[in-house]
């Protein structure tokens, strides 16, 4: 099969309007007579659902959550991006598209990622007339802050809890539909396969988490918004329950699956504390606009500090090395994540690492505090020269911005940031590979579609902050709607789709093996034991850094791993109860399939891009000398796996990436 | 120092199921593990037992999601303040402690597992009415059209960051919801956007809450005391305003 990306013809400005003009439309009393089936209720998921079942289909949603309120999408913290312009700074949907482009390195499709900046604006009008409480200036007006790797203030947020507020509304819209009876939720349900009847997807089998039941669901078409595969690394920022099972099923039903190996590192999380660690805590990137990234310039203060000796705020500003600041001083400590992170890890890896386990940078506010200290004692007409009162004032400022970041942080850590730097590391925190999609959204399987984080198409090979909310919504409310219904238009005589038929048999039969498999085994090993094994493996060889060596062993030692996972894996409990483990031990089997796909696409990818990093590609000599060396002669281009068996056996095929509208060009932040 | 410490948990294999609490030990916990880490050690330590680990919920394990629960040493969300469970450290206890840990209790939560409840009754409140009739197009007026006074923006954020735990209505002694009722209702109430449809929103959403089974507000305080977002009880107070002005126009 070719693979065809379906962009309109014409100018790209024009391309999402002249395709909305001609796509076939579904007349509101068929739409009563067709059912779509939407996995997961994140921003993507929970928005399509909404606004597919507004329009009057009739929806099925699922979560595995208890409710759909819980998606993981709640976790997002600074904030959304929409081209409003409303800072007359310069902004506009092409400096957005732009950006986007640059900051994904060039691995993206730009038809796709202009159609998202064009409607990211109303995304913004929508949410406010939802009621999300969006952070807002004395005038009343909405408040902008600027985030890494562009030079304008668009990102629209509520404090440190922007993805909360965006999925409440979601979550409202669809809570409106729910009491309408237009869409059927079922929570604390867990996708296990997806059902193809003639060749297009038309059900899905999943399993009440509760009773264990499996249950064949039928639809016209089936929405897979079911996130990120960051879980793949155990530790991630990702929730405990994320997971790839969704997408995974999909691919081994004919879904290709593209760029696994893009993998976004954020380089401002909460450190590795110890064994017991069982997952990553994000602080916002919002935070560095206000805090400066360093370690120590000398060694002998970096085990002063360690030793505990030396209290982190004593030492003299020259002793220390603001290293973005001083490597890339165009955009400071705004650099894109992906950078950050490498840069991070350099000075660590160097040993100038500030904690006990030598992998942690501090993230130091003490001059913000300064700063707006003074700021507001001058616009309150008070002594700016008090040293107390302005540090009081300004703790004050911060805490307004970013306080509950601050409190996470101190019952984290046990340290109060606003008197001592945060320690910050880099952890996984988003996938921009996952299911590949035309413009449609559309998968390699007719009426599978895939939206939001899970699907691979806008961020190219990193994303840049607050683009997540935004390309999730925008996926869920304002494409998807429109490019389904293009689809569904073939369906308006099809009837209900019946689920006794062998194929629903054959799937729900597979799904069944497998799970009494799992209570059946008398392993001797837990599921997390795998778990922890496979996230080792990734980290240490797939992880911020990549080399030929690394990637050939981290493919074999996955395939062995999965070969002692099968032998050994232990089970407790039944089918037919609430069994967490269960669940765990279906996530953990596509994990470790996945991992080696992953390792796989980045052994095959012998480039440097966005968060692909790969140590025999990199700047040799010049001002950007080690910087990242990227190949677009051989390398612009889609990754996208088809599934044939064993992850080492799957056939790659390539869509080729055009760039009309923006030149390729080295990114460069300095 | 790690922690050598005694756990009295609720086990309940179902909703049907009697129920009792069961004594465990678990040995050589850092005070820097969450809580849930130091289940996560018991779970592993009984399943490699072959015993059954204890079912309870979690997911974001950062304290935004509200899907954990737990009733610890008596208190919702155990005893440190302004937190959930999973965001609380076991540098609260001490070496030798014993700490009791059962499920959020009330009628309109049934148990479905250990420490699992069923909390979809707080889901059902807000279909009834906790949301804006708005088509979700994108064809509404400009987000700054209508300009919000900060003060009642940045209320109405408050209020909206109820993370529908549960732990107000395990904390209360009579389950009463009003504190998560109150805080959506808030939130719409506080903003131009809710007006249009206030008067049908805080009936429908009192009728549901009073039809889950939720028990009546008395003014002990004890679900401010204990929600890990500092939900004010002033949310209560603007909601029975806002019910008095419904009814009356009702």
């Amino acid at each position: 099969m070719s693979l065809d990306s379906k962009v309109p013809q014409g100018p790209i400005k024009d391309k999402w309007t002249d395709y909305k003009n001609h796509i076939d439309l579904v007349n509101p009393a068929n739409k009563r007579n067709i059912d779509v089936i939407v996995v997961g209720t994140g921003l993507a998921g929970g928005s399509a659902a909404a606004t597919l079942a507004e329009l009057g289909y009739n929806v099925k949603a699922f979560c595995f959550q208890d409710s759909p309120r819980r998606a993981h999408s709640i976790a997002a913290q600074g904030g959304i991006n929409a081209a409003k312009n409303y800072q007359g700074d310069g902004d506009s949907t092409y400096r957005l598209f732009y950006d986007t482009v640059k900051g994904g390195d060039y691995r993206s499709r730009e038809a796709n990622v202009y159609r998202l900046a064009e409607v990211s604006a109303n995304i913004i009008d929508q949410c406010v007339a939802q009621g999300v409480p969006f952070a807002r200036e004395y005038g009343g007006l909405l408040d902008n802050r600027s985030f890494g790797g562009v030079l304008v203030s668009r990102t629209f947020y509520a404090a440190g809890q922007t993805g909360q507020q965006l999925l409440l509304g979601a979550y409202s819209a669809m809570n409106r539909q729910i009491g309408r009876g237009k869409i059927k939720m079922y929570n604390r349900h867990e996708m296990l396969d997806v059902v193809k009847v003639d060749g297009k997807a038309r059900g899905i089998i999943t399993r009440n988490l509760i009773t264990g039941e499996i249950e064949r669901h039928s639809a016209h078409a089936v929405v897979l918004g079911t996130g990120g595969y960051g879980n793949v690394f155990f530790l991630s920022t990702n929730a405990m329950g994320s997971n790839v099972t969704a997408a995974w099923k999909a691919h081994k039903r004919g879904a290709y699956f593209a760029n696994p190996c893009y993998t976004q590192i954020h380089p401002t999380c909460i450190p590795v504390s110890g064994d017991h660690q069982s997952k990553l805590t994000l602080m916002s990137e919002s935070l560095r606009n206000d805090g400066r990234i360093w370690v120590p310039k000398h060694m002998k203060d970096v085990e002063a500090i360690k030793a505990g000796t030396l209290k982190p705020k004593d030492l003299a500003e020259e002793d220390r090395d603001y290293y973005l600041e001083r490597r890339y001083p165009a955009f400071g400590n705004l650099v894109p994540r992906d950078v950050a992170s490498r840069a991070a890890k350099e000075r660590c890896d160097a040993g100038f690492g500030v904690n006990a386990t030598g992998e942690a940078v501090f993230l130091d506010f003490a001059s913000a505090i300064q700063r707006y200290g003074k700021e507001t004692a001058h616009v309150k007409g008070l002594n700016e020269n008090d040293a107390a009162l302005v540090k009081k004032l300004g703790q004050e400022v911060i805490k307004n911005k970013y306080g509950n970041l601050f409190q996470m942080y101190e019952k984290i850590v046990d340290q109060d940031p606003y008197n001592t730097p945060m320690m910050i590391y880099p952890a996984v925190h988003y996938t921009m590979g996952g299911v590949w999609v035309d413009y449609n959204l559309m998968t390699t399987v007719p009426g599978l579609y895939c939206i939001g984080e899970a699907n691979f198409s806008d961020h190219g090979a990193n994303r840049l902050g607050a683009s997540a909310l935004m390309q999730g919504l925008a996926d869920g409310y304002f494409v998807l709607p429109y490019t389904i219904g293009d689809y569904l238009s073939d369906d308006i005589r099809t009837g209900p789709i019946a689920t006794d038929t062998k194929e629903f048999e054959e799937a729900e039969k597979e799904v069944k093996e497998k799970l009494n498999f799992f209570v059946t085994n008398e392993g001797k090993h837990s599921v997390d034991y795998f778990h922890k094994k496979l996230g080792k493996i990734m980290w240490n060889k797939v992880g911020m850094s990549r080399n030929v060596k690394g990637l050939t062993e981290a493919i074999a030692e996955i395939k062995e791993l999965r070969a002692q996972f099968w032998k050994e894996v232990k089970v407790p409990g039944t089918n037919e109860e609430y069994n967490e483990e269960l669940a765990k031990a279906g996530r953990v089997a596509d994990f470790l399939e996945l991992g080696e796909l992953f390792a796989k696409d980045a052994l095959n990818r012998e480039e440097s891009c966005g968060g692909h990093f790969r140590e025999d590609s990199v700047e040799l000599d010049g001002e950007q000398k080690g910087e990242a060396l990227r190949n677009d002669k051989d390398f612009a281009y889609v990754a996208a796996w088809e599934y044939k068996g064993e992850p080492s056996d799957a056939v790659l095929h390539k869509e080729q990436l055009e760039f009309k509208d923006i030149e390729l060009k080295q990114r460069s932040y300095k | 120092m790690n922690m050598n410490l005694t756990l009295k948990i609720w086990r309940q294999k179902n909703a049907s199921d009697k129920g009792s609490m069961v004594d465990y030990k678990v040995s050589d916990i850092s005070p820097d593990m969450s809580f849930l880490e130091m289940l996560d050690v018991l779970n592993e330590q009984l399943i490699n037992n072959n015993e059954e680990p204890v079912a309870f919920d979690h997911d974001c394990r950062e304290g935004i999601c509200g899907m954990c629960s737990l009733y610890i040493n008596g208190e919702a969300h155990g005893p440190d303040r302004g937190v959930t469970t999973c965001q609380l450290h076991m540098r609260m206890f001490k070496d030798g402690d014993t700490i009791t840990i059962e499920p959020f209790r009330a009628t309109a939560f049934p148990v479905v597992k250990d420490l699992i409840v069923d909390r979809s009754s707080f889901d059902r409140i807000q279909h009834a009415g906790g949301f804006i009739s708005v088509n979700t197009s994108g064809n509404t007026i400009d987000a700054n059209a209508i300009p919000v006074n900060k003060h009642d923006a940045d209320t109405a954020f408050e209020a909206a960051t109820c993370i529908g735990c549960g732990a107000c209505v395990a904390s209360c002694k009579n389950s009463s919801a009003m504190l998560f009722v109150g805080a959506k209702v808030s939130q719409f109430a506080l903003l131009p956007q809710g007006q249009v449809e206030a008067t049908d929103r805080v009936l429908n959403m009192v009728k549901q809450m009073d039809e889950e089974g939720f028990g009546n507000c008395t003014n002990t305080g004890a679900c401010e005391v204990e929600c890990p977002k500092g939900i004010s009880l002033e949310n209560i107070a603007r909601m029975n305003r806002e019910y008095l002005a419904a009814s009356l126009k009702g």
